[in-house]
Formats: structure tokens, C-alpha cells, sequence
């Protein structure tokens, strides 16, 4: 009796010491890859070519002094080594500088940016997964029917529309109006300029964000759909379906309990994956509808370029992606027992 | 005297009782159906809570509200409108008229220019603008690096600003200067500013801010809006419209959309497809107006620093005014306004656009160079370009004639000239290598001296002093990346010209004389080649702005302009309702596509749940 008592704790602790190892060995890898983004970071931009200095001036006159006032400001006249020193001393205190197009904190234009795009691109990944998981499931099921040849076509067809073109279509005759239909969303931007109050701000923004989050869903979705149909044909010939028809088992129900919980599992990856790109992912969309958010503020950095600001968008992008890895990681083995062991 | 801030239109969110279908369909359908109900809210609210807002779509970022900071055309151009400035520009003519100094007279060497300022003026917080605020903006961006920034330029020659009582500001100056009534400084409140201990760091950012311009900056929302509020107490009376907001739109074709739908009253940078596309629809006007801008290339006549050191690897045959000349034979500017502009813009000859009528030039004779490949040839053969077999010329030395040629690769209209010009000049014997390329690749090519043919173009001013500047020996670099012009441009004549001008501060025909021969040097001499002056295009909503002045007028530009005559003149028009259906049936409609949207989304939930029950 007591043998085996040990023997089972003995077990326990073996698996315990396993686990702290997994998460352990992720955590280490997601902060070793952290910290060569951010050195990469620092030194990939500035191979950009171009001058920040004449970006900002052009078109204007400014005299030599001028020039080296600004050159000054940003912090360009100083050795490659202290500017990179500066930039890891502000890293350490989530400090990413001065923007040079925006003359404010990187950190401000960061935190208003990314709840917009956080807002549209989760939404918009949430919306695609639900209607692709649930279109995928009934097309993976009876698969080869009407239904799912024609879900697939349809998906497949908008996968392939540039997200670009179907935002500017769906601009021209769904906000603006075309013929006898009114315009019925706003053609761009998260808010009117002017509401007040919580509820009307509510309002207004769901009703700006329509239009993008359907452009986005309509564009994406198809990844989810294949994805999930393709699971779920993994799993139709599998023997415990058979079982579990041979118990008398109603389709529906066989189905939902033995066959969808196993095909689940690489959309789940995928919507991790995808989250995590949701950050910097949606540039396009957030263009053609004005939102305020980091894809647009990366992309005017650019131009410039404006270092401070893209140094800092590369680092939290790339953040993004790998704290939704190790998320993904460290989830995976609750939902599959088959990761644990 | 600011305009209190009154919350925008109606807001009547119809929530619609639940039980339209089950679950998701449900919440989702009555979630959008709030939503949808919403009236559009914008220009068209403005009209029913009797306040006019007047909407602008912009896209340029916000660099800095710091009049001592902002460089960017959008921010310098709300400071037009938020602060006075010394002098103005006349709206028919372009011309310097009165600003915050209602007169001014100069001493007989033009040293000391002394200003009569208005009287009795008020900055918007109430506390007196006085002439001590004009001279204490001055002497701040003579002392201070940092507040000299952006507008160093203008200050440069200044040697003294004082201010001997309340309206009197005089200006001494260590050299004679013609642009003294071309001073592009907004004046700032001392009261407010002595305060700041970094001009580097001070954005000018707490709203309202105080300025003294027919309106007042009162809110900014990065990247979404900024809100100006007229000024009633404005000197020179009020603005028509209560209220100014840029909205941010960054797709121009949203932003078209946006005016089509009445969301936005005014969009500028237009397309000439856009234009075309707007041109006759209902309630929109197009105003196509002569353009500020130059646009053209420069050839690399050889990169040399101002102590003479030659850097770079031009084409050393271009430093043969022959062949210089020959390129430009090669080029039909007809065809570029034709084919690229769509119509939307004019052959230039002259270096300053036609709209600036005092000093605008052209050729005439046999000065002029006007396409012609046959004489192209002719000079190159001539001149010892002989052509060799494979159709590609060879210079006098031996060297082929291939040269490269640097485009911007962001802008259409470049790039579809860029393939013409390597078209024509293919013709006549010269080989391009056409390099279409991100602008900042195209800035290192230049001031690293690594190019041949290169793409530029300014906006020129009322008052061309700048542009005319960045051609003297003066701009070349001290050392190589230092050149404060775009041409590696050097020559004596035009020098002496260009400090005759400058210094001829009291008789202005006589200056507009040496402009024009300098331009005529320019032409010549063909580093320098100006190939059109575009049109500016723009459209406004006419069922909500009734009237607005354009600049010069006839036949001028709204966004853009110096002063800040558009947004103050705007007048409302009366019908606010306007073009489109009422609100109530933009939301019956909504809500009617909404309910089939939401229906179709039951149908297929309560198909699938039988289906499913069939199965059982």
C-alpha cells in the first residue's frame, strides 16, 4: 500500500518537474527572442536609406544651421554606440524616444494607436474564426455535398480579393451609396469628430467599425474554413467515430463530442498565431478606412524614416507575435493530453 | 471670445426589442441595428444645432504645433489661421499687404524697416497684443537655436528687433533686405511663451492655444481630427463658419468618397481621373487652379563642394551645356501635360509658375527651347556625339552616352514622365538607365553627387527669394551631404542677380527684372529644368459651402494658400439638408437591409438546427 503511495507521488513529481521544464524552455526561448528583436531592431532601420533630417525639410528652405539644430534634436549627431547605448537605456524604462515626425513620446503615439487596432483586427480575427470554424465544421462533415462546394468556392474566392479593393468597394456602395441605396456606414475613420458620452461613443464606433471588421472577416475567414474542413476529414474515417456510431450515438452528437474537439486543434494554433499578428497585420485595411491605428502609424514612419517611432512598432509587433506563441505553447497541452506526455 | 464647445448633432439609437431569431443572430442583429439606426452624423448635424462646422479631409501628420517647430504643410498652414503675422498676401494678387502691422516705412540704406502695429488687439485669452510680443518672437528665434528651427532662414540678416512702445516694432538689419514684407513668422504671445524652457520640446499642445488668428486651435486628436473654433474678435471680422475640423482620411479615394457622400465639405490633392470622376455630379464643385509647384529634373553638371572639390561620379559629358541643352530638345512637355496630367497642368518653361504674374518668365525667339529631336541630332552630331552602332552615342572622350536617371518611385506622375523622357531620349542617342526608386534612396543618390538626371520639384511662394537662393555657389555643400539646394548649381552672373534682387528692398520692378533674367540663366543653362507647373485640384461640397475665395483670383487655389483667406471667407450655404435622402429614411433603409441580413442568418441557424433533427 504505502509502495505504491510513493510510487504515485514519486509520479507526480516527475510530471510536475516535467512541466516546469516545458514552460521553463518556452519562456527562456520567448525572452532570448525578445532581446535579439530588439538589437535587431535598433540596427535593421537604420540601414534604411535616407535622411530623417532632409525627409523632414523637404521642400523647405533651412539653412546649415538649421539642419544641424534638428540633427541635434533627434539625437543624430551623436556616435552610432551612444545612440544605440541611449536607445537600450530607454528600452529598460519603456522609453522608445521622440518621434521625429510627431515630436511627442513614441510611447504616447503607441498607447493611443493600439487599442484601435487591437479593437478592429481582434474583432475582425474573432468574427473570421467563429463563421470559418463553424462553416468549416458543416463542410468538413459532409463533405463533397452542394453546401460545401459552394462554401469553399465562395471562401476561396474572397481569399483571393485584394483586402485593399473589397474596403474601396464596399466604401463606394455601402457608406457613400450608389442608385437608390443611401449611404449606411460612415466612409472612414473610428469616431465623429464631436460625440460625447459613453454610450453615443459606443454606438458611433461600432458603427464605424462594420465596414472594416467586414472587410477584414470577408478576406480572412477562407483561412479558418479550409483549415477546420480539412481537420475534420482527418477525423471522418477515424476509427472512435465508428465506435461511437456503433453505440448508438446520434450524429449531432458525434459530431460535437468526438469529432470537432479533435479537429479543433490547429485552428486554435492558428487564431493564436493570427492574434498575434493581429497587431501589426491589418496595415491595408487601416489605410483605406483612415483607423487610427499602429499599421497606419507604422507605415507613415516609414517614409521618413522616422526611427524612434518604426524602431519601437518592429519591437512590439514582434513582441506580439511571441508572447502569442508562447501562449499558444503553453495552452496547447491543456487542450490536447496528447502534447503533455 | 472662444466659441464654447456644444456637443454635436441629435443622437436617437433606436434599441429595437430582442426576438428577431435565436442567440448569436439575435444579439448581433439588435447590436446592428442600434448601429445602423445611427443618422450620419458630420457636416450634415452642424446645420440642425444651428452651429456650421466646416469639414476638411487632411492626411498629412501633425508635426508640431510650435510655430517655432512645424515644418509640415498642414500645421504651418493652421498656424495661417491661428496667428497673425506681421504682413499678409493680398487674395486677388499674391501680393504683401497689411497683417498685424497696419503700415511700415525703412530707412533710406533699407537697414531699419520700423512697423506701425495695430492698436488695441487682444490675444484670445484676453491679455493685449502689443508690439513687444512681435519683437520678443523675433529676438527669441535670433537667440535661441532651438526656436529658430523651423523659420531660422527668415531672421538670418536680422541684426536688432525692438519694440519702443506698444504698436512700434523696429527691425535693424546687417544688410539690405527685399523680403522684409515676406516674413513667414507667426507671431507668438510673450505672456505665454517666456514660460517654455525647451523650445525643443514644447509642442504647443494645451487646448485652447492662444493665438490671435480668425480662429483658435481648441482640440487634436492624433491622426483623427483637429478642431479650430472661429475667433469672433478677429480684427479683420469674423470667419462665416463656427467651426473648422480636419478629418483624417488616409486613402485620397475614401476621402473622394467622403465628399460624395457630404461627409467632408473640401478635399484637395485631387487626381485628374478624380477630377474627371467628380466634374458634373450634384452639389460638387471642382476648382481646378493654377498650380504653386514646379515640377522637373535637374542634370548633374558636376558635384563640387564651395571650396571647389569635386566629389561624385557624374557624367562628365554633361558638363557640356551642349548636350544639357540637347536633352531638353529631346522632351515634349505637351505630351507630359497631355499624357500624364490628363490636361491638368501647364508646359513651363520659366523657373517661377505662371500664377505668380510679377515674376514669372518665359523664352522667347530663338531662345527657346521647344521640342525638337531633329535639332537634338543635329547639335549632337555636331558637337562630336557620334552615334555608335549599337544607337547609343559616344562622347567626344570615348565615353558612352549612358546615363541614369533618378525617379521617385512614390509619385505617379514621375514616374509615368520618367518613362517617357527614357523613351525620347532613347531616340536621339541616349542610353537611360531608369532607376525608379524610394525617395530616400533618390536624396542619397544627390547629395552623394552618384546621379545624372535626377527628379525635383518646389512650391514656390509669393515672394520667390527661396527658391531663387538655392541655386547661388552659396548653397553648394561645404562638404559632401551639406548642399542646401538640389543642383550643384554654381554661377556667377546669376549670383550677382541673385544679391540684386535681394538687396533692391524699395523698388520692386526692378527686382522682378532681375528675377526674370535669372530665370533666363537658369533656362539656359539647363542644370535646372523646369517641365510643368501643375494644376491644383480640389472640390468642395457647394450645398454647404456657398462661397469661398480662392488665391490669386481669378483662377487660384483654396487648401494651401498663404493667408488664411479660404476658411475665413467659407460661407455657409443656407440649404444644409442638401443633397441625399432625410436621415429617418437612410435609417429606415439600414435598419430594413439589416433585419434581411439578420433574417437570412436565422433561416440558415434554424436549417441547420433541423437538418440536424432530420438526422436523429
Amino acid at each position: 500500500m504505502t509502495g505504491a503511495a510513493t510510487v504515485g507521488r514519486a509520479d507526480t513529481a516527475a510530471r510536475r518537474s516535467r512541466v516546469l521544464r516545458y514552460v521553463g524552455g518556452r519562456l527562456l526561448t520567448a525572452v532570448v527572442s525578445l532581446f535579439a528583436v530588439m538589437v535587431t531592431s535598433f540596427f535593421l532601420f537604420r540601414i534604411l536609406p535616407g535622411d530623417p533630417v532632409r525627409a523632414m525639410t523637404t521642400g523647405r528652405e533651412v539653412t546649415v544651421e538649421q539642419q544641424a539644430e534638428l540633427r541635434r534634436q533627434f539625437g543624430l549627431d551623436q556616435p552610432l554606440w551612444q545612440q544605440f547605448l541611449d536607445y537600450c537605456a530607454g528600452l529598460a524604462r519603456f522609453d522608445f524616444g521622440l518621434s521625429y515626425q510627431y515630436r511627442v513620446p513614441v510611447s504616447e503615439l503607441i498607447a493611443e494607436a493600439i487599442g484601435p487596432t487591437v479593437l478592429l483586427a481582434g474583432t475582425g480575427t474573432l468574427v473570421a474564426a467563429l463563421i470559418g470554424v463553424t462553416l468549416g465544421i458543416r463542410a468538413g462533415w459532409r463533405h463533397g455535398s452542394v453546401g460545401d462546394r459552394a462554401n469553399t468556392a465562395v471562401a476561396l474566392f474572397l481569399f483571393s480579393v485584394p483586402s485593399f479593393w473589397l474596403g474601396l468597394l464596399f466604401i463606394v456602395v455601402l457608406a457613400s451609396g450608389t442608385g437608390w441605396l443611401p449611404g449606411l456606414f460612415p466612409t472612414g475613420g473610428m469616431a465623429t469628430p464631436g460625440v460625447d458620452g459613453v454610450v453615443a461613443v459606443t454606438v458611433d464606433v461600432g458603427h464605424h467599425l462594420v465596414l472594416p471588421v467586414a472587410t477584414m472577416v470577408a478576406v480572412v475567414y477562407a483561412q479558418y474554413l479550409m483549415i477546420m474542413r480539412s481537420s475534420m476529414l482527418d477525423e471522418t474515417g477515424a476509427d472512435y467515430l465508428t465506435t461511437a456510431r456503433a453505440k448508438g450515438l446520434r450524429d449531432a452528437l458525434v459530431l460535437r463530442r468526438h469529432a470537432v474537439p479533435n479537429a479543433l486543434l490547429p485552428t486554435v494554433t492558428l487564431i493564436f498565431l493570427n492574434l498575434g499578428r493581429v497587431v501589426g497585420g491589418v496595415i491595408l485595411i487601416e489605410t483605406v478606412f483612415s483607423w487610427p491605428g499602429l499599421g497606419s502609424l507604422f507605415y507613415s514612419g516609414l517614409q521618413v524614416p522616422d526611427l524612434p517611432l518604426v524602431q519601437a512598432l518592429f519591437v512590439v509587433f514582434a513582441s506580439a507575435v511571441i508572447i502569442m506563441n508562447l501562449l499558444a505553447d503553453l495552452v496547447y497541452p491543456l487542450l490536447d493530453p496528447r502534447v503533455r506526455t | 471670445m472662444v466659441a464654447p464647445h456644444v456637443p454635436p448633432g441629435p443622437r436617437t439609437p433606436v434599441a429595437r426589442g430582442p426576438g428577431i431569431a435565436r442567440g448569436l443572430a439575435a444579439t448581433g442583429a439588435a447590436t446592428v441595428l442600434v448601429l445602423a439606426t445611427m443618422p450620419t452624423a458630420g457636416a450634415h448635424a452642424a446645420g440642425d444645432t444651428e452651429e456650421n462646422t466646416l469639414t476638411i479631409a487632411v492626411s498629412q501628420q501633425v508635426d508640431s504645433f510650435s510655430p517655432f517647430l512645424a515644418q509640415l504643410l498642414l500645421t504651418t498652414s493652421i498656424h495661417r489661421l491661428t496667428y497673425d503675422y506681421l504682413t499678409n498676401y493680398a487674395p486677388e494678387t499674391n501680393k504683401p499687404i497689411e497683417g498685424l502691422a497696419e503700415s511700415w516705412e525703412h530707412s533710406d540704406d533699407g537697414r531699419t524697416w520700423t512697423f506701425d502695429i495695430r492698436e488695441g488687439e487682444h490675444w484670445s485669452d484676453g491679455e493685449p497684443l502689443t508690439a513687444e510680443d512681435v519683437a520678443w518672437t523675433y529676438t527669441t528665434m535670433m537667440d535661441d537655436e532651438a526656436a529658430a528651427t523651423a523659420n531660422g532662414n527668415f531672421v538670418d540678416n536680422f541684426a536688432e528687433v525692438t519694440a519702443p512702445d506698444d504698436t512700434t516694432v523696429e527691425i535693424t538689419l546687417d544688410e539690405p533686405q527685399s523680403t522684409m514684407l515676406a516674413l513667414d513668422i507667426p507671431i507668438v504671445p510673450k505672456h505665454v511663451w517666456e514660460d517654455v524652457d525647451d523650445f525643443a520640446e514644447f509642442n504647443n499642445d494645451e487646448f485652447p492655444v492662444v493665438g490671435s488668428g480668425p480662429f483658435v486651435l481648441t482640440d487634436h486628436e492624433p491622426n483623427r481630427s483637429i478642431t479650430l473654433e472661429a475667433n469672433s474678435q478677429h480684427w479683420r471680422g469674423p470667419p462665416n463658419f463656427d467651426r473648422l475640423v480636419f478629418r483624417y482620411y488616409d486613402d485620397q479615394d475614401a476621402a473622394v468618397e467622403a465628399l460624395r457622400k457630404g461627409e467632408v465639405s473640401f478635399v484637395e490633392g485631387l487626381t485628374p481621373a478624380q477630377a474627371d470622376a467628380l466634374d458634373g455630379e450634384a452639389n460638387i464643385t471642382v476648382n481646378n487652379a493654377t498650380g504653386k509647384r514646379f515640377e522637373g529634373f535637374t542634370i548633374n553638371p558636376g558635384a563640387e563642394t564651395q571650396d571647389g572639390v569635386e566629389f561624385g561620379d557624374g557624367h562628365p559629358a554633361l558638363r557640356d551645356k551642349t548636350l544639357r541643352q540637347a536633352i531638353m530638345f529631346a522632351i515634349d512637355k505637351d505630351e507630359i501635360v497631355e499624357t500624364v496630367y490628363g490636361g491638368y497642368a501647364e508646359a513651363a518653361e520659366g523657373y517661377i509658375p505662371a500664377r505668380y504674374e510679377d515674376y514669372t518668365w518665359e523664352p522667347e525667339g530663338d531662345d527657346r527651347i521647344d521640342f525638337d529631336p531633329d535639332a537634338a541630332e543635329t547639335m549632337l552630331d555636331e558637337a562630336g556625339y557620334e552615334m555608335g552602332d549599337d544607337g547609343v552615342r559616344e562622347s567626344p572622350d570615348g565615353e558612352p552616352l549612358e546615363l541614369r536617371m533618378h525617379v521617385h518611385n512614390d509619385d505617379p506622375a514621375r514616374v509615368a514622365i520618367g518613362k517617357l523622357m527614357a523613351e525620347w531620349l532613347g531616340d536621339i542617342g541616349i542610353g537611360i538607365d531608369n532607376r525608379t526608386v524610394d525617395p530616400g534612396v533618390l536624396s542619397d543618390a544627390l547629395h552623394a553627387g552618384e546621379y545624372d538626371l535626377i527628379f525635383t520639384g518646389w512650391t514656390v511662394n509669393p515672394d520667390p527669394d527661396i527658391v531663387l537662393g538655392i541655386h547661388t555657389c552659396d548653397a553648394l555643400p561645404t562638404e559632401p551631404g551639406t548642399m542646401r539646394g538640389d543642383a550643384y548649381f554654381c554661377d556667377e552672373e546669376y549670383d550677382e542677380l541673385y544679391e540684386k534682387q535681394l538687396a533692391e528692398f524699395d523698388d520692386p520692378d526692378r527686382r522682378a527684372s532681375h528675377i526674370r533674367d535669372m530665370q533666363a540663366i537658369l533656362y539656359e543653362e539647363a542644370v535646372v529644368n523646369v517641365l510643368t507647373y501643375p494644376n491644383a485640384i480640389e472640390a468642395y461640397r457647394s450645398d454647404q459651402i456657398a462661397d469661398i475665395q480662392v488665391q490669386p483670383d481669378p483662377g487660384g487655389n483654396i487648401w494651401g494658400q498663404d493667408g488664411y483667406w479660404s476658411w475665413w471667407s467659407a460661407e455657409p450655404a443656407s440649404e444644409h439638408s442638401g443633397a441625399g435622402p432625410p436621415g429617418w429614411a437612410i435609417a429606415a433603409v439600414s435598419a430594413a437591409v439589416v433585419l434581411v441580413v439578420a433574417g437570412t442568418a436565422a433561416l440558415v441557424w434554424r436549417r441547420r438546427a433541423a437538418t440536424v433533427g432530420d438526422r436523429e
